[in-house]
């Protein structure tokens, strides 16, 4: 074994090894934690064109529609002659029409329909209704730290075995009522579906993919250390691959100079004064804004190993991050005030999954006069603050670890209930603490 | 908290007086409530103190126990607590009407019709507070897997006859409580909090006392001041003059009174079991009755005050009209209560101490349909609740400016006719979404197509909206399906029915990566509790 | 520094203290649980975590009397240091340990902390509640186990100067079984609330900070006049939340003196989070009527249109098909 450590092979004997307990392991199920980046949808169609191509017909099941479809695409493009089914439901407009233009993809309400294509793709809610068919030899379950495990108990007799892949430091999924009264059974119906695949499981053999492609080497400690404490992960490149240049210099305006701060070091702070604001703090709001409009006036240019030279930082390789939608909605028009268009624009849960080269964030906690359980949600902040590649500025008030000091973490615990993941609390504190480092003030 | 809320909140504190949250009553109340005041022992978990109980409120059945720690004693407790409920739950049993019911035929896997029982109306049980439900919950569990005499010959410490079938019960209605929107055990102060703002906060809104001090406060007071009086006040014996409504009870009256009262008891005891004659055994009797006759007192003294309090709530709610969708939920509490008296009726054991994968999947999905259902049903049938819909952007009113028909493009086109509305509301619309309107009580949907162009200044802003069902199966829409100019229409965001989940295995086919199907102990009852030798708490 | 006494003479007594009934059942269960050196607490103590160790036989319980808190953490640290070099079972009932909070040293006492023969040290919180099928009151569990994570911390201390030592960060509560009296335990992960306490504890503000920021003379003496320790009390900055109600002697006084000011917060912290800016009933009150206001600021705008629905559906004007 070198010293020098190689991310690229390290990443491929964790996908090797991964793929040879896929196709020719004895185990019902393989669990695969991939944190932000890591290459989870690459892992997902690759193991779904291998299992075809060694004649093992499979279904896949994701979460939501828009994942579903993003599947289908990428299988076709690898493989335009592979024929695979998009199982969708009966509602109005239930697949995106990108796909009536692949050849080799058939859509259908019905499973019947699909019979006998090597690949079947639907959402775990769709699946749930299908019966009285002949179970698949094989089945992947993607993002199934995202799926509840009551979703997993409605298909589950569906596949004979299967690989369940997912990142498990986004948001959990939750349940509209209380489920208090089974935490701690091994099948609590609220809890993730690979928590309770597990508890039934433990010898299921588990792997990691030990690293992100996505992260920089500025990020990947941070959210590692921060987020996946005791799965810790790298970055596959090295400080220095990645650099994010200007065309324009800085006008010395703290937009400017936060901008300059992030493109030499990955992160930046943007610190309005303390103040308790509504939730679309109009002065915040501004300042994200703002920060996108010099980034694209200013001809962001990144550098990767991807290309030599460097590409434009276009409006569509930046997006906004915030926790609530009003928020989004305030940040989208204060965009479009100043001409800017085709930035994506979301909440965490709708970035999920998701990558840009740079990310503006406003800060679940800004401004806030209280510290939620919603708002400390350890998830939301690592969805976040793992998005780009290449730089993450955050816009906040000032005052918020002082907030957290006021609301220390009293989290009820339910016995018996593993725990998976660092407290919310502790998280925000350790990522201020970092960001803190890179703070640039606001002045009005 | 929603906006909506939180002013009502703030105008509570400015005014003095609750402020209302509602315009009509979401629970049902029946004529005939059962109500259940229980106290515990601080710091034991199944031993009960005391507790009143019955349906006339000017004479409650008072259940006491002089030492909580003595198992014959608790036992009499429970046997008598089952003397007082069971027979009002039955009274309800066989009081039924026809019906039918969808089920799925065994053999065929089709649907069929079926004829069934449904009890005419339920018995309902009303406990002062959320931690009253729990304790409700609590009993159920320590009784439920008891053994009586009949059960087992053998068993070291029978338990009175109808004390595990009062346990079953109890079981059901706590688990019942848990579905949003039921009625058949509901706690006074969540029946209080849900229909009035008080000018204090959900915490303090937890004190029975105090939360009716702001509702109902005495003229000339302020709630905040006749709030903090109950919450507070003390007698010369710093007592409180209105007690914690239970279970659990205030330590100064655990130490100075209670405790004292218990000892006193204990003694008296002590000294019966060694009297030597017949005539100090009588006085020493004498004694021992006296200590029990004073125990009741103190407790009867404590739990009085809650007990008024609860019909007192009960009294405030009925004055509000009941929303007409509260029936079809209550409909839903008399088929869990007919479900369950069929239960018991064929023998099944008692609720297993922990659900099977399954029935807790299944319960969780229900539930989940159970509280979207109530939030559509609140809104529908209280124009206070759908404001808060309409404030977050789920929900809106406008006028009907304009109807254009419009066809489908099939083969046989259906009408889809373009309504024009205009609101100053924001909801939140994006193509296509869809919206519903009630349409003689079912809902009628329409999808956004788009904004209208720019209205005139100051004028609100117009939206489009294309009307997609019932309208009838001619090309024609029937009469009074479509909007017309003028009416002023509540349209919703979300859905006013809700879909049921998709069917689950069955718990004989739970799958590998749920545990597996449960084997051979499944169906059967769970073994009792074992009891401790000493079993003094 | 009795808050309870100051709260009484400030003219808000609390209205907290223990039932002697819980007080005593308490004590009889945790004695109950060590009983006979501790024999059933260590039988589960290895069932639960015991690893591949055998069970134990021979415990050691190591005496650790010694005079005051400093002399008994003292004789505590030695006692584990022994315990771990003996390389087997030990049981210590009630060890002292020493924290520095704030700057000064603070005293600990957990229930028991027992010593494995591989050299793992683990906390054991003996608790009262019942843990009915497996499973306890979240919020009682939940503070079992910060308060566990503070004594892992003041373990690592002294585990710091020993050779071959590892502090569990899994910690055991024994609770009575369902509605029994026997003992029962469950493991308790306590990683996040040690982490959390660990900055808590580095970001604490020292005591003597606290002291030196108060005005000259400034006295909590019970025996004072209420407007002196009214006075004395205000200069130390605290902010009431209704959640201080179950916690703090001296709560009832802040929520008088939060309502006098008409502090949105005494209604929760939940209420003020939209609200923004605006901090007083009064404020947001009349704000919401339009009485003041800026129109431009997104929770003045909120308001308004929560008003307006709000009087639009109380006055029934809302009837629509």
């Amino acid at each position: 074994m070198t010293a020098v450590f190689d991310p690229g092979a390290q990443a491929a004997r964790a996908t090797d090894a991964i793929l040879a307990d896929t196709l020719s392991g004895t185990s019902r199920g393989i669990v695969v934690d991939s944190p932000p980046g890591a290459g989870k949808s690459t892992l997902v169609v690759r193991a779904a064109l291998e299992l075809a191509a060694a004649g093992h017909p499979l279904m896949v099941v994701a979460q939501t529609n828009a994942q579903v479809d993003d599947l289908v695409v990428r299988l076709a493009e690898k493989d335009p002659g592979l024929p695979v089914g998009r199982l969708h439901s009966n509602d109005s407009d239930p697949y995106d029409k990108v796909l009536d233009g692949l050849a080799n993809v058939r859509k259908s309400a019905k499973a019947s329909d699909l019979a006998g294509l090597d690949v079947v793709i639907s959402t775990a809610a769709k699946w749930a209704h299908v019966k009285n068919v002949e179970p698949w030899g094989h089945a992947i379950v993607d993002e199934a730290y995202q799926m509840r495990s009551d979703a997993l108990l409605a298909v589950a007799g569906l596949f004979e075995r299967a690989l369940f892949v997912g990142d498990p430091g986004q948001l959990d999924p939750f349940s509209i009522v209380g489920a208090d009264q089974w935490a701690g059974l091994s099948y609590d119906p609220s809890a993730s579906a690979v928590s309770t695949l597990l508890a039934h499981n433990p010898q299921l053999p588990q792997h990691r993919l030990p690293v992100s492609w996505r992260l920089p080497a500025s990020a990947a400690p941070l959210v590692s250390d921060a987020f996946y404490p005791y799965t810790p992960f790298r970055s596959g490149t090295d400080h220095g691959d990645r650099r994010l240049s200007f065309g324009v210099a800085s006008d010395g305006s703290a937009p400017d100079r936060v901008l300059d701060e992030a493109a030499e070091s990955g992160w930046g702070l943007l610190e309005l004064p303390a103040r308790h604001t509504p939730r679309t703090d109009p002065e915040a709001v501004r300042a994200v804004a703002l920060v996108v409009r010099r980034l694209l006036d200013r001809g962001g240019a990144a550098t990767s190993e991807r290309s030599p030279d460097p590409v434009p930082v276009t409006a569509d390789r930046v997006a906004v991050g915030t926790a609530h939608r009003d928020q989004a909605a305030a940040v989208r028009a204060a965009l479009a005030e100043l001409g800017v268009t085709g930035v994506a624009v979301d909440t965490a849960n709708r970035l999920q999954g998701r990558e840009f080269d740079v990310t503006v964030v406003l800060h679940p906690l800004s401004g806030r006069p209280d510290a939620t359980a919603f708002h400390l949600e350890t998830g939301r902040l690592c969805v976040l603050a793992s998005r780009h590649r290449h730089a993450c500025i955050v816009v906040c008030r000032a005052g918020v670890a002082e907030l957290l000091d006021e609301h220390p973490s009293t989290e009820p615990v339910q016995l018996g209930v593993m725990v998976k993941f660092p407290d919310g609390w502790e998280a925000n504190h350790a990522v201020l603490a970092h960001l803190g480092e890179h703070r640039v003030r606001w002045e009005a | 908290m929603s906006l909506i809320s939180t002013l009502a909140r703030l105008e509570a504190v400015e005014s003095g007086r609750a402020q209302p949250m509602t315009t009509v009553l979401h629970r049902h109340l029946t004529d005939r409530p059962l109500v259940l005041v229980p106290l515990t022992t601080a710091g034991e978990a199944g031993a009960p103190l005391g507790a009143l109980v019955g349906t006339d409120r000017d004479s409650p059945r008072l259940l006491a126990v002089s030492q909580p720690r003595d198992r014959d004693l608790r036992f009499a407790f429970l046997a008598e607590l089952a003397e007082a409920v069971l027979p009002h739950i039955e009274a309800y049993e066989d009081v039924v009407e026809p019906t039918e019911r969808n089920e799925t035929d065994p053999e065929t896997g089709k649907k069929v019709k079926v004829e069934v029982e449904l009890c005419a109306d339920a018995p309902q049980l009303i406990v002062p507070s959320r931690a009253g439900i729990d304790f409700v919950r609590l009993l159920g569990r320590s009784m439920r897997f008891r053994r009586t005499a009949e059960d087992d010959p053998d068993t070291p410490y029978p338990a009175p006859a109808r004390v595990p079938l009062l346990g079953r019960w109890l079981t059901h209605y706590g688990e019942r409580a848990r579905v949003p929107g039921s009625s058949l055990l509901l706690a006074t102060t969540d029946l209080l909090n849900r229909h009035w703002a008080t000018g204090q906060s959900s915490l303090e809104d937890q004190h029975l006392g105090a939360l009716l001090a702001w509702i109902a406060a005495p003229a000339g007071e302020s709630g905040a001041r006749a709030a903090l009086r109950a919450e507070l006040e003390r007698d010369g014996e710093g007592q409180l003059l209105c007690p914690p409504a239970g279970p659990a009870t205030d330590p100064a009256f655990d130490n100075r009174l209670l405790a004292p009262a218990i000892e006193k008891y204990d003694r008296a005891r002590t000294s019966l079991a060694a009297a030597e004659d017949g005539l100090a055994a009588d006085a020493r009797l004498a004694e021992l009755t006296a200590a029990e006759r004073d125990i009741r007192a103190l407790l009867a003294g404590i739990m009085r005050p809650t007990w008024d309090a609860v019909w007192r709530g009960l009294d405030l709610l009925k004055e509000l009209p009941e929303g007409s969708r509260a029936e079809d939920r209550w409909t839903r509490d008399r088929w869990s209560f007919t479900g369950h008296r069929d239960r018991v009726r064929s023998g099944e054991p008692p609720q297993p101490r922990r659900d099977d994968a399954v029935t807790a999947a299944q319960k969780l999905a229900s539930r989940e349909t159970a509280q979207a259902q109530l939030e559509a049903q609140e809104a529908l049938d209280d124009p206070l609740v759908l404001a808060g819909r309409r404030l977050a952007g789920e929900a809106f009113v406008g006028d009907v400016t304009g109807v254009v028909m419009a066809y489908s493009e099939s083969k046989r086109p259906s009408p889809r006719p373009l309504v024009t509305v205009r609101t100053d509301e924001r909801p939140h619309l994006g193509e296509r979404t869809k919206v519903y309107r009630s349409l003689d009580g079912r809902p009628q949907t329409a999808e956004f197509v788009e904004y209208a162009a720019e209205p005139e200044d100051g004028d609100a802003p117009l939206l489009v909206l294309r009307i997609t069902d019932r309208m009838g199966r001619s090309k024609e829409p029937a009469p009074g399906s479509v909007p017309e100019p003028g009416d002023r229409i509540a349209w919703t965001l979300f859905e006013h029915d809700q879909r049921g989940g998709p069917k689950l295995p069955d718990p004989e086919e739970t799958p590998w990566t749920h545990g597996g199907p449960p084997g051979a102990t499944a169906g059967q009852a769970e073994r009792p509790d074992p009891v401790t030798a000493e079993d003094l708490l | 520094m009795d808050k309870a006494a100051l709260a009484t003479a400030l003219g808000s007594p609390a209205p907290f203290g223990q039932s002697q009934f819980a007080f005593v059942r308490g004590n009889a269960f945790e004695a109950k649980v060590k009983a006979d050196g501790g024999t059933e607490l260590m039988r589960l103590l290895h069932e639960r975590l015991g690893g591949g160790a055998e069970a134990p036989r021979e415990v050691l319980v190591p005496d650790l009397t010694a005079a005051g808190p400093e002399g008994r953490a003292a004789r505590t640290a030695l006692a584990l240091r022994e315990a771990t070099e003996a390389g087997g079972w030990a049981l210590l009932d009630h060890p002292m340990l020493a924290l520095e909070v704030a700057g000064s040293p603070t005293y600990l006492e957990p229930d028991a902390v027992a010593v494995h023969p591989d050299g793992t040290w683990t906390v054991v919180e003996i608790k009262s509640f019942p843990m009915i099928d497996g499973s306890a009151d979240a919020a009682k569990v939940g503070a079992a186990a910060r308060q566990s994570a503070v004594y892992v911390l003041a373990l690592e201390r002294i585990a710091e100067l020993t050779e071959g030592v590892e502090v569990g960060h899994r910690v055991l509560l024994v609770c009575p079984k369902d509605f029994s009296n026997l003992p029962t335990a469950s493991v308790v992960d306590v990683r996040k609330q040690r982490a959390v306490t660990r900055r808590q504890l580095a970001r604490l503000t020292r005591i003597e900070d606290i002291a030196a920021a108060l005005p000259e003379g400034t006295t909590f003496d019970p025996e004072c006049s209420p407007q002196q320790l009214d006075a004395a009390v205000e200069s130390v900055g605290a902010t009431y939340a209704p959640e201080c109600l179950a916690a703090c002697e001296l709560a009832f006084h802040c929520r008088a003196k939060a309502r006098a000011a008409g502090a949105v917060e005494a209604l929760g912290r939940s209420v003020r989070g939209e609200l923004g800016g605006l901090t007083t009933v009064g404020a947001v009150l009349a704000a919401a009527a339009g009485k003041e206001g800026d129109p431009a600021d997104p929770t003045v705008v909120a308001l308004r249109r929560a008003a307006a629905l709000r009087a639009e559906a109380l006055e029934g004007s809302a009837a629509c098909r």
